[in-house]
């Protein structure tokens, strides 16, 4: 599945929920279902700067494509960043930094937060692209 | 039965009629900033309406009417706190302006010397912390903090130990912003007072819920905002001793504040004015005056039973709820901080939000405080006239429907 196809299926899964309560719980869920990241990385220099709540990153490659580990002590903002490790994990370098990312605006989950966290919701996706450009160098 | 009806009073705040996220709205931080009512909005616009003109010095008419405005706004301000005259009450934009006033004027003045000290607590607002640490830098003085008790309140006795020949000055807030702790002011002014020490007492939270007497508290300085007593961002106040103001120098230059200039050498104005360099903000002073006129006729004390009756029963409610961390004591004023087991207090507020009630998390502008409880922050409920016991009912609701999504 490509990166818009899998943009789209997840759109079209929060599209099944009529109720607010419903998405959230649903991204709350896939936060739970993240891969574990284990305490001993939640450390400095994978802490995205800027979030209200700890967000830890960690981007490696495998086989030429982008691994991404990520946890947070808000549930909410992790099941946030399950949404992009959905998107983006397993993809190649270069398709992670051609990606379109405006499909987070689609979810209708932005304009419910807080500006501070749909900042961060920024510098989640350009931390993922930043171990991107790493990568592709 | 509580005489107060809370109804009587929320219709004179428009903003309180609207739905948030399709709900109606639960303004639950009022510690933040209050709502203003409609004399406060009718004054700031028949101030531009009728009067606006630059204040003092003016021979025209407008000129005239808008000074005797904005010294008419002084005069109330002077006799609400019960100054001894009103050229104790200077104009600021607001508590965090009159704490670097009165940091930046000491710094001026001849007052400390090596080896002197500056007390705070622990209890305090980054506001009355940080320009004192920033005092203390430059003079190369020294910052001691009155810690902080389990149950949120200072520890007066380690207060007692802190305070010395070396102190020039205790600086501590009446009510703290995070907690709802109403510190004993008087108790500490009166002890800071037999080591000749200066005292500063940050009334930002404390104004809109308590009638305040500055001669009764006896500090040297008392600071408040006016967007936390139903007045304007923007307009703030530092009373302060007519001898000591007359003794420091001023902070800023500019216009108003000077008595007579030349290249040579300019002598400054008395105070209050040498402290109120430039175009003051006129229309947040006359509007200020305004709340404060408002306060007054619902009666402060009316005000404050209602508001405990809320906190009492916010607090039994929250107690009534799993895994709760209830932060300050139980005498607490405008606030009360709280925690659950597990949950981050981020979370709670998106969801609580959802549901069209406003409360504050974070650490409140007070990290060595959170760091001292262990936490990077709490969900505050701060209160004020116009809240209701149906909304504590609702904050209920809303708290156990978060709780069973977040869990």
């Amino acid at each position: 599945m490509t990166i818009t196809e899998k943009q789209q299926e997840l759109l079209d899964e929060l599209d099944l929920f009529q109720d607010w309560t419903e998405r959230y719980e649903y991204v709350i869920g896939l936060g739970k279902k993240l891969a574990p990241m284990d305490e001993s990385l939640h450390t400095e220099d994978r802490l995205i700067k800027g979030c209200q709540s700890q967000v830890w990153l960690e981007s490696t490659t495998e086989d030429g494509k982008m691994r991404y580990l990520a946890d947070s002590d808000s549930v909410i903002t992790k099941g946030m960043i399950a949404l992009f490790v959905r998107i983006l994990d397993n993809e190649s370098p270069d398709d992670v930094l051609s990606a379109d990312l405006s499909f987070i605006d689609k979810t209708g989950l932005k304009e419910h937060l807080a500006p501070t966290r749909a900042n961060a919701l920024t510098l989640m996706s350009a931390q993922m692209r930043k171990g991107a450009l790493e990568a592709s160098q | 039965m509580n005489a107060f009806d809370p109804y009587t009073y929320r219709d004179d705040f428009p903003i309180l009629a609207q739905s948030v996220h399709g709900k109606p709205l639960v303004y639950l931080d009022n510690a933040a900033t209050s709502q203003k009512p409609l004399p406060v909005l009718n004054a700031s616009r028949d101030y531009y309406e009728k009067l606006n003109s630059n204040i003092h010095r003016g021979v025209h008419h407008l000129a005239q009417a808008a000074t005797a405005a904005h010294e008419a706004a002084r005069e109330t301000i002077a006799r609400h706190l019960n100054a001894t005259r009103p050229e104790e009450i200077i104009f600021t934009s607001g508590t965090t302006d009159s704490v670097n006033l009165v940091a930046s004027s000491l710094g001026r003045s001849d007052r400390f010397v090596n080896g002197d000290e500056i007390i705070i607590s622990g209890l305090e607002h980054h506001s009355n912390t940080v320009p004192w640490q920033m005092l203390c830098e430059r003079l190369g003085i020294t910052l001691k903090v009155i810690p902080v008790l389990d149950d949120g309140t200072l520890d007066l006795d380690a207060y007692q130990e802190l305070l010395s020949d070396r102190t020039k000055l205790v600086a501590v807030n009446h009510v703290s912003n995070a907690f709802g702790t109403v510190n004993k002011v008087v108790q500490i002014c009166s002890q800071a007072k037999k080591f000749g020490a200066l005292t500063f007492i940050d009334g930002a939270q404390s104004l809109p819920h308590m009638s305040i007497d500055v001669q009764d508290v006896d500090c040297d300085f008392y600071a408040f905002s006016g967007h936390k007593v139903y007045g304007p961002t923007g307009i703030g106040i530092l009373f302060g001793k007519h001898d000591l103001l007359c003794e420091l120098p001023p902070w800023r230059g500019g216009g108003e504040m000077i008595k007579e200039v030349t290249f040579e050498k300019t002598t400054y104005n008395d105070p209050p004015f040498k402290f109120e360099a430039g175009t003051p903000n006129i229309e947040g002073g006359i509007a200020l005056a305004a709340a404060i006129d408002y306060v007054n006729k619902v009666g402060l004390t009316h005000i404050a039973s209602h508001e405990s009756a809320l906190i009492e029963k916010a607090a039994a409610m929250l107690a009534g709820l799993d895994e709760v961390a209830i932060y300050g004591p139980p005498d607490r004023t405008g606030a009360i901080s709280f925690n659950f087991e597990g949950i981050h207090h981020y979370d709670l507020g998106t969801l609580l939000d959802q549901m069209g009630l406003a409360l504050r998390t974070g650490h409140h502008c007070c990290q060595p405080l959170m760091a001292r409880f262990g936490v990077s922050g709490t969900l505050r409920a701060s209160f004020a006239l116009y809240n209701t016991e149906q909304e504590i009912d609702a904050l209920e609701a809303a708290l156990k429907r978060a709780l069973m999504m977040l869990r």
